[in-house]
């Protein structure tokens, strides 16, 4: 075997890893990293997003258009959840992880009540490819390339946009804001219903790629927390060095000793890294700045 | 009129009976039967399943009479995929709900949970599970298929068909552990070669470094041991990936009917040895299958634990109206002669006296590109030998131990 294959599986198996540990922490870095809300129904948004993506696909429409409005949904969700709950409890961290924690077996068990326990699946599109003896599947290199335009986009709207800078305002004093003339519970709402709406776009993308049931959100939680408490505050200079550090680990854990080590792997990583930086990544990365 | 149901059920509620579901009257004390399955959690797409069969069953029996002109009552709690809810039930059905007999459990790790409060409540527990065997114990009977039944015929048939280069894929805990280990044996006896074994967490559900493990040690087919719905996710992302390899299971399509779930043909050329699934087309499953579908019309899948559950209920009837009795050693006893058998759905089986596990008709499933199902072999009458040949032998003593082929029962 050649080292080029070898250098492209390796490749293919870190941006696997990797657009597996962006995407899951995305919506969570943004409702849990900036606002600060503990979101234990995080799972719930990706599989509210994936049963919608896959129920609005078999109904013809194209898959794209249907993760769209996957997103869009669990988005909804997301404000009106907000809405109804979160927004009383702000003030109170410790009580928004038994409320979403409440949500989310709420999610689950309504899920398995009105839906059933499963729920048939869209299949994979595109097929795979062929590279030095090797057969890879094309959509999860569409899956990297998603991650890398899910940080970009954030990036863009929370640097250059006028919500983006109102968002950062608001989160970091919010009386301040308010009283330059920022509404600042609108602002909070449009928030995590972006956090929402992007856990939906996650489960929207990898609904193709795996079994659709209630609890499908719970293989995502660990991986989402891990990548976000190493990240810290920042969703974009957060999250994808988090997600490129543990990516690696797991990488070349799982290749090495397979998945069990892959899982211990990043779990001693993010030990390793609160204890060093108690701010995450990002907390390093912006220090001179603080 | 309201005021007869009103007096009825007075009367119903003096006596501490309510049998639902019952056209009979009923003069004597109800049997209770425990019923700990995951009706929500990782496994209640492949165990809500065991819960109506046992309902179809019972409701079958309280209408034809009863057990011995007793009725059946039904006892049953959700134990959420969970494990220690398991043990906290397992409690509660011997100790406050008093019944006669407990059916309970899918996962192996949930079976060892609740296995020592059988043991020390001296109860009587029914798993009505495939699983990995080796369970020499008086207080279960198990009626679900083991190893020796399932690849001692598909592994053979498999080396025969596609070659003798093996690669296992397991769930990482005791089932997939101990099945691995027969794999492994079966393999090398029959002059083959394991050309890789990965053992996978449970609740993992992304495999792409798995896939190219695979594909690096070019085996002829794939042992695909894999449990849980998480975990069932290989199947999509090797299908998109074109493993293209044939794949064997105990587990697949027989239990969790993949083959209904996935877009075709993610599980083309999946072949699984199982003792029942729906689409088998004998009479007797036939009419199971209608039976079912008539009291359970949104019933996704009958898979083979719904209907060892539904046989399962017969079997205790049978015991309990043998014995004249529902004592654990009356009902032994009656095992102890080696004639508990009954015409099943999917065809004869026998409780086998030494290890209380069950014989079975083995049905080779091989799934088809659309996902549609034939049966390429039957193997009729296949005994659990195993137990009973390595030295357990529960007519004689308890050791209350689970044996694996590297750990077997001590020679006496």
């Amino acid at each position: 075997m050649d080292v080029g294959t070898l250098a492209f599986s390796a490749l293919y198996q870190f941006g696997d890893a990797f657009a597996f540990l962006v995407l899951s922490a995305c919506g969570l870095a943004v409702i849990f990293g900036m606002m600060g809300v503990i979101n234990l129904a995080h799972g719930e948004f990706i599989m509210c997003g994936a049963y919608v993506t896959v129920s609005v696909a078999h109904t013809g429409l194209p898959l794209p258009l249907a993760i769209a409005c996957g997103a869009i949904v669990s988005a909804m969700v997301g404000a009106l959840v907000e809405l109804i709950v979160i927004r009383h409890l702000y003030e109170r961290p410790l009580d928004t992880i038994v409320a979403t924690w409440g949500l989310s077996l709420i999610a689950t068990q309504g899920t398995l009540i009105l839906l059933g326990s499963t729920m048939a699946g869209v299949g994979t599109p595109f097929g795979s490819f062929q590279m030095g003896g090797y057969s890879y599947s094309l959509y999860r290199l569409v899956l990297f390339f998603m991650a890398l335009a899910v940080l970009a986009g954030l990036y863009a709207l929370f640097n250059w946009t006028r919500f983006g800078v109102m968002a950062r305002a608001t989160i970091q004093v919010p009386h301040m804001a308010a009283a330059l003339g920022v509404d600042t519970r609108l602002v909070y709402s449009l928030t995590f219903a972006l956090g929402a709406g992007l856990a939906g776009l996650t489960g929207g993308l990898y609904a193709p790629t795996m079994t659709l049931v209630p609890t499908m959100g719970t293989t995502f939680i660990m991986e989402a927390f891990v990548t976000v408490v190493v990240g810290g505050a920042d969703v974009f200079l957060g999250t994808a060095p988090a997600a490129a550090v543990l990516a690696v680990v797991k990488s070349v854990m799982t290749s090495w000793q397979g998945q069990l080590f892959g899982q211990i792997g990043l779990l001693v990583t993010v030990i390793i890294v609160i204890r060093v930086l108690p701010k995450g990544i990002s907390g390093f990365l912006l220090r001179e700045r603080a | 009129m309201s005021g007869k149901i009103m007096r009825g059920l007075r009367a119903a509620a003096l006596s501490g009976t309510l049998v639902l579901g019952s056209g009979v009257a009923f003069a004597a004390d109800p049997i209770k039967l425990g019923v700990l399955e995951d009706q929500s959690g990782d496994f209640a797409a492949a165990t809500i399943g065991k819960v109506h069969a046992i309902q179809l069953a019972a409701e079958e029996i309280n209408k034809a009479g009863g057990i011995d002109g007793r009725p059946l009552e039904l006892v049953i709690y959700d134990t959420q995929s969970d494990n220690t809810r398991y043990q906290e039930f397992m409690r509660r059905v011997l100790q406050r709900d008093k019944v006669d007999a407990v059916f309970a459990g899918f996962s192996s790790a949930s079976r060892e949970a609740y296995r020592p409060i059988v043991n020390q409540f001296d109860g009587l527990a029914f798993y009505n599970n495939q699983y990995e065997g080796g369970v020499c114990d008086a207080n279960m009977i198990v009626t679900g298929a083991v190893p020796e039944q399932q690849f001692s015929t598909l592994i053979p048939w498999m080396m025969e068909k596609y070659g003798k280069k093996v690669y296992t894929l397991a769930a990482d805990y005791n089932f997939g552990q101990i099945s691995a280990e027969w794999v492994r044996n079966i393999v090398k006896e029959n002059g083959g070669e394991m050309v890789g074994e990965d053992f996978i967490p449970l609740g993992v559900s992304q495999f792409s470094q798995n896939i190219q493990n695979i594909q690096k040690a070019k085996p002829d087919f794939v042992v695909t041991l894999l449990v849980g719905t998480a975990q069932a996710s290989y199947y999509e992302q090797a299908a998109a990936a074109s493993v293209n390899l044939p794949m064997a299971s105990s587990v697949n399509v027989g239990q969790g009917y993949e083959h209904k779930r996935f877009k075709p043909p993610s599980l083309k050329d999946m072949y699984v040895t199982t003792n029942y699934i729906e689409e088998i087309d004998t009479p007797a499953s036939k009419a199971f299958f209608a039976k079912f579908k008539a009291k359970f019309p949104d019933e996704p899948y009958v898979n083979q634990e719904a209907e060892n559950s539904y046989l399962a209920v017969y079997l205790y009837k049978q015991m309990v109206e043998r014995a004249k009795s529902t004592k654990r050693d009356d009902l032994r006893k009656e095992i102890a002669k080696g004639d508990v058998c009954m015409d099943a759905p999917e065809g004869k089986v026998c409780l086998d006296p030494k290890s209380q596990h069950m014989s079975h008709t083995i049905y080779l499933a091989k799934v088809g590109a659309d996902h549609s199902i034939t049966f390429p072999k039957v193997w009729e009458d296949i005994k659990p030998y195993w137990l009973g040949e390595a030295g357990c032998d529960l007519t004689k003593s308890d050791p209350s131990a689970q044996y694996t082929p590297s750990n077997p029962p001590p020679k006496p």
